[in-house]
């Protein structure tokens, strides 16, 4: 696939996974703080309802077998999402890679 | 819509209601997100005097009592709205939610008071929906419920701080251990005599769109009251790493899938021949009072053996809101949907369609209202019109007469699995199919996925309260008792009219004469290609009542007895009937939505007739075409 971009493009992309990750990408248990909702509004609406709010940290907690769907806390409550659902909501980068 | 916010000006009193007092009912709505304990309150407030029904037009459910006032001088009406966050028109529930707000919807008239209830445990997030329900000016309550989970977790919150930010009155409650709830009929006695003054907000209301500026107000608004939240549940976290853990967790979704599927199927059984007994035991009772006559055979052999047919579901009916109670109310439904999601989501369905699937093999009528925890419409939508599909315990009988007579049991693994008992498997595997087929072209096409993500709340784990689940199986029987005496009686009257009309010489006709036995004979060029004779033709007429109701009919006509068991009618239909017609029965009641019971359930549960009559169409297509393949095919001995 990387062959058939530019190269630009292609060390774009390679930068950005390097720097952002999706809730998806969060070890359980590890705590996340969500930088933006990467989905149509109506659907980022509802979920900004449940807490998932830019700047609120979010902690990714037990799952079904396999992983998916999986439970985040936010917001001193629990709420599962699909996979699919988490890997668009991007973290804000961890300080440890700036 | 009314986006009447912050005019810290209004602080306006309510205009006297124009009407003197108790001409009308003083109607109060009762308003909360999901999972704020805004049902258990209804249920407090009214006890038993409540009604369910639907929205107008929507899949919604109406819920509408009376609360039970000290000071009867005028009728306080409760109206339970759907859970939401917010009031923005995005979904049914929050359209419905806004329409009762604003008066606009037909039959139920503008509310005169709310309360508002939240999870106190959770104020950050509930509070937001205070914004715009204190906006529209209505005389309200804010409700903290799960005061007691607030207190054991070590939270707190000023009530009398809140009342003052909000410029409305806070009442602290344990709506599930009834802890305050005095509080909720002091202010509905208020409200109903028209003392209550709407004041003013201290904080000035948010825009309601932005919802991290509504966020950040109920944050102030909260802090300025001296909430602190509570600690995480401790419980709920121990119980998760069970549930959910990686191995035990699929393995107690099983035993408990396992146990649910046992119970309304077997557990059921002795219950079911009970109530049957009794019924069968009434009717002769009848019998040897009154003196032969038509209305006699009315009587006992249409509306009590057919209305009997139907009531020898409740104690399994019964069994599964039991079960589906105490997994809803302790907490682990949720979790239970959690584990099944991925499976589900092949099918394009989603893990709180399980359940009622699974409950389906019983009975198709109780899975339909098992469909109720389902929110997104979609999903609900899609589990209803697939359930009918799964083997349901009615279809028994047929199978068992039909194979017994036409399929020979030469063993196949051994003595234990036979060509009988694998036709029965094939039966069960072919209704599985077709309603994963169905699923997946109706998520593909007229259901075809709104863009509302799957998000599935996991409530703390609770004990189940007596009351509550006591109260459920009430208003679940009175829901399934009131159809079996409206529109199934009046189904089997008529058919019982078809049967024994006109009258011979003083006597009903032989069926073969019958207004039914004409609708056999006038069908049977349509019936014809699949194999069936204007006998079995008038069995399909009659089976629309409930599926094993053909067996006796088919007794009737060949006159021998009429149960699955009999020889006689075995060996009548051998004679009677092409091996080729014999399976394509078979797949034609694996696939017909012959149940009025079901269709009775699914009107009232779409709310219309449109989705009932598509379904009855769509299976019903269905049933001929792989009737007619099936019968051609055995025909034409391919398969021999």
């Amino acid at each position: 696939m990387m062959l058939q971009m530019s190269v630009n493009s292609g060390l774009d992309a390679a930068l950005n996974a390097a720097t952002t990750r999706t809730l998806a990408q969060l070890p359980e248990g590890e705590a996340g703080v969500l930088d933006r909702l990467d989905l149509p509004d109506d659907i980022a609406r509802r979920l900004m309802e449940l807490g998932f709010l830019p700047g609120h940290t979010i902690v990714p907690a037990r799952s079904a077998p396999g992983g998916n769907p999986r439970v985040y806390r936010v917001d001193g409550s629990e709420v599962a999402l699909r996979r699919e659902t988490a890997s668009h909501l991007i973290l804000r980068p961890s300080k440890g890679l700036l | 819509m009314s986006e009447c916010h912050g005019c810290a000006g209004c602080a306006v009193a309510e205009p006297p209601p124009s009407l003197p007092k108790s001409a009308r009912p003083h109607v109060v709505a009762i308003i909360g997100p999901p999972n704020s304990g805004k049902s258990t309150l209804f249920n407090r407030l009214t006890g038993l005097r409540q009604k369910v029904a639907n929205f107008p037009g929507v899949t919604v459910e109406q819920r509408v009592g009376k609360a039970r006032m000290q000071h009867k001088d005028r009728d306080v009406v409760l109206v339970d709205l759907p859970g939401v966050y917010s009031l923005n028109p995005r979904s049914e529930d929050e359209q419905v939610t806004r329409d009762v707000l604003a008066g606009t919807m037909p039959g139920i008239p503008k509310p005169d008071a709310l309360l508002l209830i939240l999870d106190c445990t959770n104020l950050g997030r509930h509070l937001v929906l205070a914004a715009p329900i204190l906006s529209l000016k209505l005389p309200t309550l804010v409700i903290l419920n799960m005061a007691d989970d607030l207190k054991s977790r070590g939270g707190e919150v000023n009530t009398a701080e809140l009342a003052s930010e909000l410029g409305a009155p806070v009442a602290l409650i344990s709506a599930s251990k009834g802890q305050g709830v005095e509080k909720v009929f002091q202010f509905m006695e208020g409200t109903a005599a028209g003392s209550t003054a709407v004041t003013a907000p201290r904080i000035e209301l948010p825009v309601l769109q932005d919802i991290p500026r509504c966020r950040k107000w109920a944050q102030d608004v909260g802090s300025g009251a001296g909430y602190h939240a509570p600690a995480p549940p401790i419980w709920t976290r121990r119980l998760d790493s069970i549930f959910l853990h990686p191995v035990a967790g699929p393995l107690i979704f099983l035993i408990v899938v396992a146990g649910v599927f046992q119970t309304i199927f077997a557990g059921a059984k002795p219950l079911m021949d009970g109530l049957q007994g009794l019924i069968v035991q009434f009717g002769h009772g009848v019998e040897h009072i009154l003196p032969p006559s038509i209305f006699r055979s009315l009587l006992v052999d249409g509306v009590l053996s057919g209305v009997g047919a139907v009531i020898v579901f409740l104690p399994q009916i019964l069994l599964l809101f039991l079960f589906i109670g105490v997994l809803e109310d302790s907490g682990y439904l949720a979790r239970a949907a959690l584990i099944a999601d991925r499976t589900m989501a092949k099918f394009g369905l989603q893990g709180k369609s399980f359940i009622p699937l699974i409950s389906a093999y019983a009975c198709a009528v109780p899975a339909i209202m098992a469909t109720r925890t389902i929110e997104n419409r979609r999903d609900r939508l899609a589990t209803i019109l697939i359930a009918p599909f799964m083997t349901c315990s009615a279809r028994l009988p047929v199978y068992t007469l039909i194979i017994a007579a036409f399929i020979a049991d030469r063993p196949i693994l051994g003595h234990f699995f036979g060509m009988q008992a694998g036709a029965l498997l094939g039966l069960y595997v072919l209704g599985f199919a077709a309603a994963i087929a169905t699923a997946r072209l109706l998520k593909s096409s007229i259901l075809k996925s709104e863009r509302v993500p799957f998000v599935l709340e996991m409530p703390p784990y609770r004990w189940p309260t007596l009351r509550s689940l006591g109260l459920r199986l009430i208003d679940r029987s009175k829901v399934f008792l009131r159809r079996a005496g409206t529109v199934i009686l009046l189904v089997i009257i008529v058919l019982w009219v078809l049967e024994n009309l006109p009258v011979k010489n003083g006597q009903p006709p032989e069926i073969a004469d019958s207004f039914a036995g004409m609708i056999g004979h006038a069908v049977e060029p349509a019936i014809k290609p699949l194999g069936f004779n204007w006998k079995i033709g008038i069995g399909l007429v009659s089976s629309i009542a409930a599926r094993e109701v053909i067996v006796g009919t088919l007794g009737t006509i060949y006159h021998s007895e009429g149960t699955e068991d009999s020889v006689g009618l075995r060996k009548a239909l051998q004679s009677d009937l092409s091996p080729g017609g014999a399976v394509a029965l078979l797949v034609f009641f694996a696939f017909a939505m012959q149940c009025m019971s079901t269709i009775a359930v699914v009107r009232r549960e779409t709310g219309g007739w449109k989705w009932p009559a598509v379904q009855f169409t769509y299976m019903t297509f269905l049933a001929y075409l792989c009737a007619l393949i099936t019968n051609e095919v055995v025909r034409s001995g391919i398969l021999s």
